[in-house]
């Protein structure tokens, strides 16, 4: 009787040895497509130091929301807006408190070809067939692309020339095998490419982008994610995302 | 708020697109069908390989390559040129394309299948009464084939009804012209507007079940008479 | 084409691991038979001619016209050929009168003049009841003749029958022969048909080209090689001879028909048709037994004189004999069959005048 609890006692500690007091923990992040390459550096680096595992998903954030009301299984959810964390706490999906924003965006009007973006003038002459735009309804990178125009009122104009991709990663797409002249994206998407031609839109022409993080209910337990969310607003995150164009809430 | 006059354009296209996809690929899927079913040539299997791809390729990466194919890279873009236009991406013609592609072996393998059904003996009764090649493939191949060939039609028009990765490549979502039903449901989803959602996804449901149904039905009728 | 126009064919290939190398000059009219046992390549020559099958080397010409030669060849629906084949092969999305007109349309847009009309050939073959019928809805039998007419219909300058009688029961078969028989009679196109069956080539053939393992061993008009006691046909244990008999009187006291043959009249049990008909007889070289002097008293009623005029031996223990009726042996040529001991003590040899007892049962006319 004795002998077999001492086992007991002796397998337990072999098993907590194993898995160790820092064990290694996955999380699912779901991440909006503009912020993909951003993303994947932050990740790399919370894995280095903390030595647990970021599985990332990339998507239109209206299309992560609809999963997340679906019980998929994702423990932070990054936005591309303000909008739809706000709804996840709203109803009852993420934790409270825990939003924040963790990246301002910034709108690049882009095309692989350098002759064709000038700057305000190449929208406002329309000398071009298609210009690609996130759908506005889903994306906020589409949004502030229909804001920008109507700010500089060609949007009218403009209108029969535009084609949408369903997230900001398609429109990208649009444009760079060049079925659509030109688009707005984001900078992050063009920041480390040098060729075509780009316009970054003045900042007053439309609604800041900002990008907000929430922590999910499905995450509100796990250490990991918590860890991950302060990365986020650490040091490391800030300079990734300022190599990638994103502006931070102070510096906006 | 949401009236017919926003749902209709949708279905209107979806029609439209399966419709005259499905006519384009009677057309054009018959010879390649006949073709395979009576060559001889070594290189036959490959080819029938490549007709059946789309069976088993992801739509996004058809859709991926088409938007290259119809882009200004691509003879896509070459033809458009003639008309002043740089791509055929987002137009209701690139659809059309995308579509032929997309659901060609839904077409070419039943009215191959109709074809090879009948032998060769059919057509050298007709060659020894006098029927040339072409006269013998119009008065005898297609009506003995006749089953198959419905069938491919049905199976095609569905099938283009269905269609959304390859038109969520290339189409560009636009009302009218390339916002087909598929994608238009998947809008009203990604932007939480459950009631058309259920509405239109409803409709297709049940137009899909009849279509089945209808062929179902059809080839047993077909199927009695001895063709 | 002239009454002494020839169909002249050479076809040498290899078809999988069966060859080919048959060549024969046939009269342009009449029935030839190509006779020979299954697989020897029967069914390849008639393909040939037709143009369905190719071979490495091949010549057709009917007449003046050459359907194919090293240079040139013809594709089947370029030559005016009729095809019946072994299974009926009719259109099964047409009607019965649609399957007749498919070729005679297409000939009428072709040529000016039609002397194969629809409504005679439905009458020879006794087709009129089923002309709107599926194909499905026809016995095996029917479907035969439909076929023979849909060919017959396109004006062919040749008709081409494959063994049409092989997939048939014995009752479809006594059923269509009758209209062979009537088709024969009737035709003046030339047919070529293929068969296994001696009895149904010694029926309607005029000629016959016999075929062995690809290649052609005798070839000649059918009462030549019948009546040559050295050829392959006299050494079938069914060996007969057909003779053209005209009907000279009923006696239907006795039930007995009288047919007057060159050189002499047979008795036969009491045929239907009328006097004057043209009846065609087979008389078995076994049913023929030879007699020095006439016997009186027999129960054989056919005992007519004659004259031997060749023999042949039969194996080790039988000769074929070939007599002429008639005491000049000038008349129709039969077959007998005879023991070697028979012709031995008999002591007759060509020349020497017989008496020939023919089996009244051995008169067969179907």
């Amino acid at each position: 009787m004795k002998r077999i609890g001492w086992l007991v006692v002796f397998m337990i500690a072999c098993a907590a040895a194993v898995t160790g007091p820092a064990t290694a923990i996955e999380i699912n992040v779901a991440v909006a497509a503009n912020f993909t390459e951003a993303a994947k550096e932050i990740a790399t680096a919370f894995e280095k130091k903390t030595g647990n595992k970021v599985l990332l998903s990339f998507g239109s954030s209206a299309q992560f929301y609809t999963q997340i009301t679906q019980d998929a299984p994702f423990q932070v959810f990054l936005s591309a807006d303000q909008e739809r964390p706000e709804k996840a706490v709203a109803e009852g999906f993420a934790v409270a408190d825990s939003r924040f924003t963790y990246a301002v965006g910034k709108l690049v009007l882009w095309s692989r070809d350098p002759k064709v973006v000038t700057g305000a003038d190449t929208l406002k002459q329309g000398a071009f067939s298609k210009i690609a735009i996130a759908n506005p309804a889903a994306a906020p990178y589409g949004a502030a692309a229909v804001e920008t125009m109507k700010a500089l009122n060609v949007y009218d104009a403009l209108q029969p020339k535009i084609v949408q991709g369903n997230n900001i990663a398609q429109t990208f797409q649009f444009i760079d095998t060049g079925n659509a002249e030109l688009g707005f994206v984001a900078l992050s998407q063009v920041i480390e490419r040098s060729e075509g031609s780009r316009w970054l839109v003045a900042g007053n022409l439309y609604s800041p982008i900002k990008q907000d993080a929430v922590l999910l209910k499905k995450g509100a337990g796990n250490e990991a994610a918590k860890a991950f969310m302060n990365f986020l607003k650490g040091p490391e995150a800030a300079a990734i995302e300022a190599k990638f164009g994103y502006g931070t809430p102070e510096s906006n | 708020m949401l009236s017919l006059g926003e749902l209709w354009p949708p279905i209107r296209l979806t029609l439209e697109l399966a419709a005259i996809t499905t006519t384009l690929l009677l057309i054009v899927g018959t010879p390649i069908a006949w073709w395979l079913a009576r060559s001889k040539a070594v290189w036959k299997e490959a080819v029938a390989a490549v007709v059946a791809l789309p069976l088993v390729l992801p739509p996004t990466v058809l859709g991926f390559y088409l938007l290259i194919f119809l882009g200004p890279d691509g003879p896509g873009g070459f033809l458009a040129s003639f008309w002043g236009a740089r791509t055929l991406a987002f137009t209701f013609e690139g659809l059309v394309i995308g579509s032929v592609i997309y659901s060609m072996p839904f077409v070419v393998q039943p009215i191959r299948n109709a074809f090879e059904a009948f032998g060769d003996r059919p057509l050298e009764a007709a060659a020894t009464l006098r029927a040339s090649p072409w006269d013998a493939f119009f008065s005898i191949a297609l009506p003995l084939a006749r089953p198959g060939i419905m069938t491919g039609a049905v199976l095609g028009f569905a099938h283009t009804v269905g269609e959304f990765g390859v038109v969520l490549m290339i189409g560009g979502n636009i009302p009218g012209k390339t916002k087909v039903l598929s994608i238009a449901i998947f809008d009203y989803v990604e932007t939480l507007q459950w009631t058309p959602a259920h509405i239109l996804s409803a409709g297709m449901l049940i137009f899909s079940f009849c279509v089945i149904l209808t062929m179902m039905l059809l080839e047993k009728r077909l199927r009695r008479a001895g063709i | 084409m002239t009454s002494d126009a020839k169909i002249a064919a050479q076809f040498r290939g290899q078809l999988g691991a069966f060859a080919l190398d048959a060549a024969f000059e046939i009269p342009a009219k009449g029935f030839t038979a190509l006779f020979g046992p299954s697989g020897c390549g029967k069914t390849t020559l008639l393909r040939c001619a037709a143009g369905l099958t190719r071979l490495a080397d091949g010549y057709f010409s009917l007449g003046n016209e050459i359907w194919q030669d090293g240079k040139q060849f013809r594709p089947p629906y370029a030559r005016a050929v009729g095809y019946v084949f072994q299974e009926a092969s009719l259109f099964a999305h047409m009607s019965v009168r649609q399957n007749l007109l498919y070729g005679y349309r297409r000939a009428l847009a072709n040529e000016s003049d039609q002397h194969i009309k629809f409504d005679d050939v439905v009458d020879l073959l006794g087709v009129e009841s089923l002309l709107e019928r599926s194909p499905r809805r026809l016995s095996g039998g029917e479907r035969q003749r439909v076929a023979v007419g849909r060919a017959l219909l396109s004006q062919p300058k040749l008709l081409l029958m494959d063994e049409p009688l092989a997939g048939l029961d014995r009752f479809s078969k006594d059923d269509i022969l009758p209209y062979f028989e009537k088709l024969h009679a009737a035709l003046a196109v030339p047919v070529l048909y293929v068969s296994h069956d001696l009895a149904e080539v010694e029926q309607l053939a005029d000629y016959i080209v016999l075929l062995e393992q690809g290649r052609v061993v005798a070839a000649g008009p059918l009462r030549d090689l019948q009546c040559d006691p050295g050829s392959p046909l006299a050494r079938q244990p069914e060996a007969a001879v057909s003779l053209d008999g005209k009907i000279e009187a009923h006696d239907a006291a006795y039930g007995l028909t009288r047919l007057a043959v060159k050189g002499g009249t047979l008795l036969l049990p009491e045929l239907d048709d009328v006097v004057g008909t043209v009846k065609r007889i087979r008389v078995r070289a076994s049913d023929v037994s030879l007699a020095r002097d006439a016997p009186t008293g027999s129960s054989i009623i056919n005992s007519l004189p004659a004259r031997v005029l060749s023999s042949g031996p039969n194996g080790r223990h039988q000769v074929n004999v070939l007599i002429g009726l008639g005491t000049d042996g000038a008349g129709a040529r039969l077959l007998s069959r005879v023991t070697l001991k028979s012709w031995e003590r008999l002591a007759i040899e060509p020349g020497s005048p017989v008496q020939a007892q023919i089996k009244g049962v051995a008169l067969t006319s179907r």
